[in-house]
């Protein structure tokens, strides 16, 4: 078996252009949708208490609702979590509240309504301190690999190359960020951990690319610099999709089996892998070749020995 | 020349045999035990004698064990079902703990690794499992460092005034005024007099002068900044030691309790299922403080209409009456070193006993005799309010430092304050910031579903690489699995915690991992495809391919590192194990799987063909 049956290389860069304008208008949109609907963190970033309670039978939640309104809890959110009989109660964070004791609380009122008992699954309170140190923990972390990996390349290849693959990669995180925004998916802990974890991913595939062009611009002397880019693109694109897709199989399986709690997390990858492939090839490389990229800075000339003169 | 040297052959076999063994106590699962432990600090518990004890009283009750094991703090007994592992709790529990008001063991539920004594005596044990797949409750505790010093200084005000009477320096009034002492004199010569008794006194106070106009001489003291550091440490460890008994109070089997930071705790309760009395006993974060009672006519009728005096207080006693006290303490519950419910000797009324320390016993001893009469307030102080716990009246001086309150008391009152008293005397006040609770069950669901993500992940990626690169993905796949085994190898080796992002880590890291297989694979499929033979192009696929597989681990480790850094709570369980698997996934996938390639193929003599699946070539 295989897939890609390439006679000639694929002229990826005479159509730079036209990928580098789909690129802006979708980077353009997703700021547009950060900007103009946020994103919808989590309690960890936000404080405030969720709790996730478990019915034996699909309870209907409007009673629910009304008891805790009843109680002094009217800005409290619920709805279902998974199955119908899981429900997700968000209550954010108040002054005027003893925030420890509001978990028991709520589960007093479930517990005095009609119907069967509720089991309390899970609570997580997070007071508001802790959650701006969240936030700027994750702003830190992301700064770091931003700079990490630009130092890392500009060492090994060139910083042609660091630029390029940065700015590439981060247009997926703000495109990831621009669906999470778009779709209001909670952002939570583990979607920032993915998000992370996909920038370090991506990059790989950039790297691959860039291997592949500094290796042909060694060996073909006969190349343009877009032809070289064109080489290096083709000749990896049968890695680039197996792998990716290989992951996305890990990926998805996570999507289907791993339940509720990884669902967003795995729905992060899943675009961050997809935008990966495309960022890496086709908004990367044009990158490059636009900063200039040319043999002369692979190719040292070799320097002539100096013969003396007696 | 595709052949591995013997050194090299027997050092990946060796460290796959490590990686078996290392995860093999994971496999057997868990039994359910019971364990003691001791509940007092004063109490060392001696492992030999607990386990006769134990075993002993195992015996009396009819309950076959599975064995007893001790280590330096704790001794535990497994057994074949929970049922008998409920009913030795309840004969253990009366074997260690005659008084149940008072018991001086821990004894808890427990569930311990089933694996046999060979494995746990090379320290192979199943991984740490997090509070989300076990179930439990975690808190996380901030100390009111602000508190602390502000009370502190309070009571350097209070010993300011002692010293200054001690030495005859007189003075005009001796205040807080936010993070200093303000001391007040008549002349420069009695504030030189002043800062000399001072200095010889302690030396955890700076001093300053400040004039303010000419009949107002005053020395500004403020705590070094060695003596806050001091007592911010010693704020900390009290707290935690506090934490510590409170904790043992509840019986949990492993409880976690640790620094985070400067000022905050962390506290983990595996198991535990009543969250509302864990946070009852952590959350009466109470300091305790004695002062005085105001008790001047007048004062408290014109602090009950509105005004209250001052540099006082009014609080309500327990029966319902106000009761006017001092801002000024006299001592803190750092002086007192214990409190036990008891009877008093002569009425037989409920009562508790309190120890003092030396310097308590001598300020207490000094306050009681110019107050006989009088009454004291002793007062638990929770997140900035106070509750008065009981106001006794001074019948006499109180020397030795043994005070005995009675009165108004029942039983269960006694046992109440004095638990609150022993638990209370916290240097500094403490607030929950964080808690999370998973039940059992959704620990359970949590571990199923984990598993389950990455078993079906890893079987379509084995089955597609095995269809895809024939020969070369079986081995792939044999590769793959070595790097879950070393990874799952080294998780119990460190006893890292494993919580569900972790589980994720580990599945994503088994996505990312194949890339290393995929680039070699490939590379060799090039070979082929210009016209390498087949021994020479597996040897330039995996000498190609190495460089751009360390170029892409270590942009993934640069991620995953920061993640490590800056990462708290599920972030972290998420990095260390996306960290270890990279690393693992560099071994694997490239030696051991280029071992087993040497196996098949490196010692023939003439290879025609590689099963690598189809070559295509362009036909030009």
């Amino acid at each position: 078996m295989e897939f890609f049956r390439i006679k000639k290389d694929i002229p990826f860069m005479s159509r730079a252009l036209v990928f580098n304008v789909i690129s802006l208008i979708t980077f353009v949109l997703a700021v547009f949708f950060l900007a103009t609907r946020g994103l919808h963190l989590s309690v960890e970033f936000t404080g405030g208490t969720l709790m996730e309670v478990s019915y034996a039978e699909a309870p209907p939640l409007e009673p629910i609702r009304q008891g805790l309104s009843a109680s002094g809890y009217a800005d409290a959110q619920v709805q279902n979590f998974g199955s119908s009989r899981d429900v997700l109660i968000r209550l954010p964070d108040r002054d005027d509240m003893d925030t420890t004791r509001v978990s028991e609380k709520v589960m007093e009122v479930l517990q005095a309504q009609a119907g069967a008992a509720p089991e309390l699954r899970r609570v997580e309170f997070v007071g508001p301190q802790v959650g701006k140190e969240l936030a700027s923990d994750g702003a830190m972390a992301l700064l770091l690999v931003i700079i990490g990996i630009m130092l890392y390349l500009a060492m090994r290849f060139e910083w042609r190359f660091a630029v390029s693959a940065i700015i590439a990669n981060l247009h997926d995180v703000i495109i990831i960020l621009g669906f999470f925004a778009f779709f209001q998916w909670e952002f939570s802990l583990p979607v920032l951990a993915a998000i992370l974890a996909v920038l370090g991913y991506s990059v790989n595939e950039s790297v691959v690319v860039f291997d592949r062009v500094r290796e042909t611009f060694k060996k073909r002397r006969d190349l343009t610099t877009p032809q070289v880019l064109d080489h290096a693109i083709t000749s990896t694109i049968s890695r680039t999709v197996i792998t990716h897709g290989s992951t996305q199989i890990m990926v998805l399986s996570m999507l289907f089996f791993g339940g509720e709690t990884l669902y967003y997390f795995s729905l992060a990858l899943t675009i961050g892998i997809l935008f990966g492939i495309y960022s890496s090839v086709l908004v990367a490389s044009p990158l490059v070749m636009w900063l200039g990229v040319s043999r002369e800075q692979f190719v040292k000339p070799k320097k002539e020995k100096e013969e003396a003169v007696v | 020349m595709n052949r591995y040297p013997l050194w090299k052959n027997l050092l990946i076999g060796l460290v796959l045999v490590w990686g078996l063994i290392y995860t093999l106590p994971n496999l057997y699962g868990e039994v359910p035990a019971v364990q003691v432990s001791s509940a007092k600090a004063t109490l060392k518990l001696d492992p030999g004698t607990v386990s006769e004890r134990m075993a002993g009283a195992l015996k009396e009750a009819g309950i076959e064990h599975e064995g007893i094991f001790a280590d330096l703090n704790t001794v535990r007994a497994r057994f074949l079902s929970t049922d008998e592992q409920l009913r030795a709790k309840d004969a253990i529990e009366r074997a260690f703990n005659p008084d149940a008001a008072d018991p001086s063991y821990v004894v808890a539920l427990n569930l311990l690794s089933a694996s046999p004594a060979w494995l746990s005596s090379i320290h192979a044990l199943p991984m740490y499992l997090g509070l989300d797949l076990r179930g439990g409750v975690h808190f996380l505790l901030q100390v009111d460092m602000p508190g602390a010093l502000t009370k502190r200084l309070d009571s350097t005000t209070g010993d300011l005034r002692t010293l200054m009477r001690d030495k005859n320096v007189r003075h005009a009034g001796i205040t807080r005024e936010g993070t200093t002492v303000v001391v007040r004199f008549r002349d420069a010569e009695q504030r030189e007099a002043g800062r000399q008794a001072i200095q010889n006194s302690t030396a955890d106070l700076q001093l300053a002068n400040r004039d303010d106009g000419s009949e107002d001489f005053k020395l500004i003291a403020t705590l070094t900044a060695q003596a806050q550091q001091t007592m911010r440490d010693f704020a900390l460890k009290q707290n935690i030691t506090t934490l510590h008994n409170r904790i043992n109070e509840l019986g949990v089997a492993e409880p976690v309790i640790q620094q985070q930071g400067v000022d905050r705790i962390v506290v983990q309760l595996p198991g535990v299922q009543d969250v509302a009395k864990a946070k009852d006993i952590l959350g009466r974060t109470a300091t305790l403080e004695v002062r005085m009672v105001d008790d001047t006519p007048g004062q408290l009728e014109q602090a009950l209409s509105g005004s209250i005096p001052f540099g006082t207080e009014l609080y309500t006693e327990r029966g319902g009456s106000p009761l006017l006290v001092k801002k000024q303490v006299v001592l803190t519950g750092d002086r007192l070193t214990d409190a036990q419910p008891g009877f008093d000797g002569q009425t037989n009324e409920a009562a508790v006993h309190l120890t003092l320390d030396a310097a308590g016993a001598r300020i207490f001893r000094d306050v009681t005799r110019e107050s006989v009469g009088k009454r004291m307030a002793i007062l638990l102080i929770e997140k900035g309010k106070g509750e008065v716990v009981t106001a006794p009246v001074i019948r006499s001086e109180i020397g030795g430092g043994r005070v005995q309150i009675s009165g108004r008391m029942t039983t269960t009152e006694a046992n109440d304050v004095a638990l609150l008293l022993r638990a209370g005397s916290l240097a500094a006040p403490m607030e929950i910031i964080e808690e999370r609770t998973v039940g059992p069950s959704l620990g359970a669901e949590n571990i199923q579903k984990g598993f389950n993500s990455t078993l079906w992940g890893f079987i379509a990626i084995a089955v597609f690489m095995c269809a895809y690169y024939m020969l070369f993905g079986v081995v792939s796949s044999i590769a793959l699995a070595a790097n879950l085994l070393l990874l799952l190898a080294l998780l119990s080796l460190l006893q890292a915690t494993l919580t569900l992002p972790g589980i994720a880590a580990m599945a994503l890291t088994l996505g990312m991992a194949i890339d290393a297989n995929v680039l070699i694979n490939e590379r060799i499929r090039e070979e082929l495809r210009n016209g390498s033979s087949p021994q020479a192009a597996i040897a330039a696929g995996y000498d190609r391919a190495w460089d751009t597989i360390l170029d892409s681990n270590v942009t993934t480790l640069i991620a995953g590192i920061a993640l490590l850094v800056f990462g708290s709570g599920p972030v972290r369980g998420f990095a260390v194990v996306h960290c270890l698997g990279i690393l693992t996934s560099m071994f694997s996938a490239i030696l051991v799987s280029r071992m087993l390639i040497n196996f098949i193929y490196g010692r023939r003599r003439k290879v025609d063909a590689l099963s690598i699946g189809q070559v295509w070539k362009p036909s030009k």
